[in-house]
Formats: C-alpha cells, structure tokens, sequence
C-alpha cells in the first residue's frame, strides 16, 4: 500500500459507522459546553466571593482541573473510581470528565468577563436603587457575556477537539470510530482524512457562530457607530467587507 | 405625632425630630483607606432645598465624601443621616437613602447595552414596579426636560459626552429623589459641552431640588451654591456663602487653592 486513494477517502467520509461518531462528538461538545458553564459560572462566582473559604475551594479547583491532563482525568474516572466501588457509563464518566474540565476554563473565562465590567456600572446600579438580581441580570452579564465571547468561542474549539480524548475510554466518537475503521481496513490515511475533514467542518461551523454572536452581542457597544450609518450602503458595504 | 420615633414606608427606622429634619447630617464621619484618612473628622448639615458646592484640592476627599451619603462608599466611624434615615450599613436603611438620593458620576456610567430610553426606565420598572407605558412617559418627561427626547432609542455610545451625562441625569430623576449628588459631572466632558450640562443643573436648583455637587466650576458655585464647603486633607477647612469665599476666604489654604484655579 503505497498510495492514496482520495475515493477511498471519501467513501469514508460518507461512512454511516463514522457519520454517527460525529454526532456522539457533537453531542458530547454540546452537553459539556452547557454543563461546563453552568458549573463554571458557579465556580467563578465563589471565585469572586469575599468569603475566603469558599474563594479558596474554587481557586483550588481551578488550579486542579488545569494542572492535569483531561487523559489522566477521564482514565482516572473511567478506570480509578472503580477500584472505590464508584462505577459510570463510559459516557456519563466521559461527560464528568469534559465538563469537570471545562468548567475550570470556563470559570476563569466568567470571572475575567465580569472582572472587566467597570466599578461604575455597579455604583450606578446601586444608586439607582436595582437590587441585585437585576444589576446582575440586566447590567453586569449582558457586559460581561460580550467580553467573554472571544475567550468562550476559544475555549468551545479546544472542548471540540479534546473529545476526540474520549476513545481512550472507548467512548465511539468520530476519534474512535476511525480508528476501528482504520483496524478494519488498513487505509490509515484514507480513514484519518475523512475523520479530519470532520473535525475542521465543525470547527468552522462553530467559528461562524461565533462570529454571529459577536456581531449581535457587540452591535449596541463596539457596533453602535455603524449603525447610525447603514442608512447610507456605501458605508454599510464597507463594514461588512471588514467584518 | 411627628415629635414620636416612627418607621417609613420601607420600614426604615427614623429618628424623633421636633424641627425640620435637614436633607443630610453628618457627624464626626471618618473614612479610612489603609493608612490613608479620607475623611477627617467631618460635620456637615444640608438642608432641604439647600444647593452646596463641595470643592477643594484633588485627593482632598470632596468625592469621597458625597459617595458616602448613598453609601457607595462605605463610612468607618461616625454618623450620617439623609432625609432623618440613618445610614447604620443595615440594609433597609440603605436601600431607603438611596430611594431618596439621584447620582450623577464623573464618567457618567450610563449602561452602554441599552438605549437612552431603557437607560431610563430600568429602575423605575423593576424598583418601582412601574409599567412599562408609566415609566416610558417619565422617561420621556425628563429626556423632555434635559433636552434630548429625540435621543431616545439612541444607545449612549452614539450621544456627545455633554448629552450622555444630561441622559445620566434625566436617569437618576426617574427615580423621583429629592437629593441629587453630583461627583464633578463635568470634569469629564470636552469644554463646550460643560455649559449645557451646568444649565440643566441649575434649572434643577431653580425648582429647589436639594443638591450637593463636587466641581471645580467656580461660575457655577458663585451663582447656583447657597452654600460653599471647602475640603482639603479629608477636612471641611472652612464654609461659607460664595460672595463671603470668593471674596475673603478665611484659611490660607483656600487662599491659594483659589490663586490656583481662577485665572
């Protein structure tokens, strides 16, 4: 075997075997993104908590989540846990670890977002007499979500690709089900192509929403001067050609 | 029935008075930062209707001092009272002296994700449970009255700095309150735009709003001020009436603030 056949490689892309792997990887994408920021947005705000002991367990978590290998972490409670009686699904333990993992990125992402809120937002909050409820659904997080788009659509692209870490648990997402493809027929190549034409649709795909979100998110701050110009289409033609 | 201690709406304890309560007592505030003493021993009574200019050399605590009376800054020792409310850090007491009290800051901190008029009409929406038509026709009465109601779906981005800060004002009177505090609003803004600002506070003043302003306009303090309290080293130096300051200021140090800053 001293070639490469490109029809091999795209019989593989259509192989209904991978196609359904590439659905277990968007579905563990998409389940540990909102698990991951539920949990994060948690951990950042006992971040940021004046309380030391509840500031300290997040930051310890923080520092644990990051300081080791999401491999060691999934095979740890995937193989470890049940040496203490603790046994999961291989999904479930796949799911723990991403959103374990993520949310350690994502809490740092959160508490930096509202970090860069400025103080005098807060103060006018307060001298406007809103309780706190609304200063942090209506003043703060609409600031800081905009801040942490960038940070977020980053963080989203790493999660994507490390759930290809999951095969090592057997879990069959795109990563795995090419290489039983690949055990299968030996057209290593041909197999990985498809797997990683795969990978860089869906990462492109979530790049334009990404792009989307920053467009509305930003449209009433950093977008505001073009919005008074789109009456004229020269000006609007322009801006979209940067954009 | 007045003379006897009694509880505002909020529940807030207020204390006997026989007299008028005045808008704003302090006595004996102190206020550190570390080491550093940002206010010094301060006694200060405002009374309804009162307009005071707080002026003074920078770092000498004149913000510090009207960011405590809605308790945005915290005071460590002494006590405040606003409207007879005293500012005791428990919460109720809180929450009624900022009903009570309209802030207009220096950077105008205006929330740069909603229009003008939704800028407006948060606060009386959700603290004061008005509905949406009532809190949009407040808004536009005071977007009306600070000159800029054809501003109103504009985000704050899109307004001159002198419009965003009357839009900060038009915010803060939304709220109904009967002190305004004023944290120098014109330092911020280019030269032009400091006259439109300073006219739409002296129209307040007119309709006898009581207000306490930090700012180095001395043309304004000489016409609209009742009352000029000099602050230098987190003290009150000396107060006076302007005509009084201007003219035969009693300390050396306001002396040579003023040499300093009217050219």
């Amino acid at each position: 075997m001293s070639h490469f056949s490109p029809t091999a490689a795209v019989s593989y892309f259509f192989n209904y075997f991978l196609m359904k792997g590439v659905l277990v990887t968007i579905g563990l994408t998409v389940a540990a993104v909102v698990g991951g920021l539920i949990l994060g947005m948690g951990i950042a705000l006992l971040r940021m908590s004046s309380n030391p002991v509840l500031a300290g367990a997040a930051r310890f978590y923080i520092w644990f989540f990051r300081g080791t290998p999401l491999l060691i972490q999934l095979v740890v409670i995937y193989s470890g846990l049940p040496q203490l009686g603790i046994k999961f699904s291989v999904i479930t333990c796949a799911l723990i670890g991403l959103i374990l993992n993520e949310a350690a990125y994502l809490a740092e992402i959160v508490r930096s977002g509202f970090m860069a809120v400025s103080a005098g937002q807060r103060e006018a909050a307060w001298a406007l007499s809103l309780s706190p409820w609304v200063t942090f659904r209506r003043v703060t997080l609409p600031q800081a979500f905009r801040l942490m788009i960038p940070p977020l659509g980053n963080s989203i692209n790493s999660l994507l690709k490390a759930t290809s870490l999951a095969s090592v648990i057997s879990v069959e997402e795109l990563m795995r089900r090419s290489d039983m493809l690949m055990q299968e027929h030996f057209q290593i190549l041909e197999v990985y192509a498809a797997a990683t034409a795969y990978y860089l649709i869906l990462t492109s795909v979530w790049d334009a929403v990404q792009r989307r979100l920053e467009k509305h998110f930003g449209r009433s701050s950093a977008a505001k001067t073009r919005r008074v110009r789109t009456s004229a289409p020269v000006a609007q033609a322009s801006v979209e050609a940067r954009a | 029935m007045s003379e006897i201690s009694m509880t505002t709406t909020e529940g807030a304890t207020v204390e006997p008075q026989l007299r008028e309560v005045p808008a704003v007592r302090m006595e004996a505030v102190y206020k550190h930062y570390g080491d550093f003493t940002a206010l010094d021993q301060i006694d200060l009574k405002v009374a309804k209707g009162e307009k005071i200019v707080v002026c003074g050399p920078s770092g000498s605590g004149k913000s510090t001092l009207i960011r405590c009376i809605n308790h945005i800054e915290k005071h460590d020792e002494g006590l405040i009272y606003v409207n007879g409310v005293e500012l005791d850090h428990q919460r109720k007491n809180i929450d009624a002296v900022r009903r009570d009290t309209g802030m207009v800051f220096q950077s105008f901190n205006l929330f740069p994700h909603m229009t003008v008029l939704e800028n407006c009409t948060l606060a009386p929406m959700t603290a004061n449970g008005m509905s949406e038509a009532e809190a949009k026709d407040l808004a536009m009465h005071f977007l009306t009255k600070v000159r800029i109601p054809d501003q109103a779906e504009k985000f704050p981005g899109q307004l001159s700095g002198g419009q965003q800060q009357r839009v900060a004002i038009a915010r803060a009177l939304c709220m109904r309150p009967k002190i305004m505090l004023f944290d120098e609003p014109t330092s911020a803004l280019d030269p032009e735009m400091v006259k439109e600002v300073l006219e739409t506070m002296k129209k307040l003043a007119e309709e006898g709003m009581t207000m306490l302003c930090v700012t180095h306009e001395m043309g304004f303090a000489r016409e609209v001020a009742d009352r000029i309290v000099f602050m230098n080293e987190g003290k009150v130096v000396e107060q006076a009436a302007p005509k009084e300051f201007f003219k035969h200021p009693k300390s050396e140090r306001a002396r040579t603030f003023l040499d300093q800053i009217i050219h």
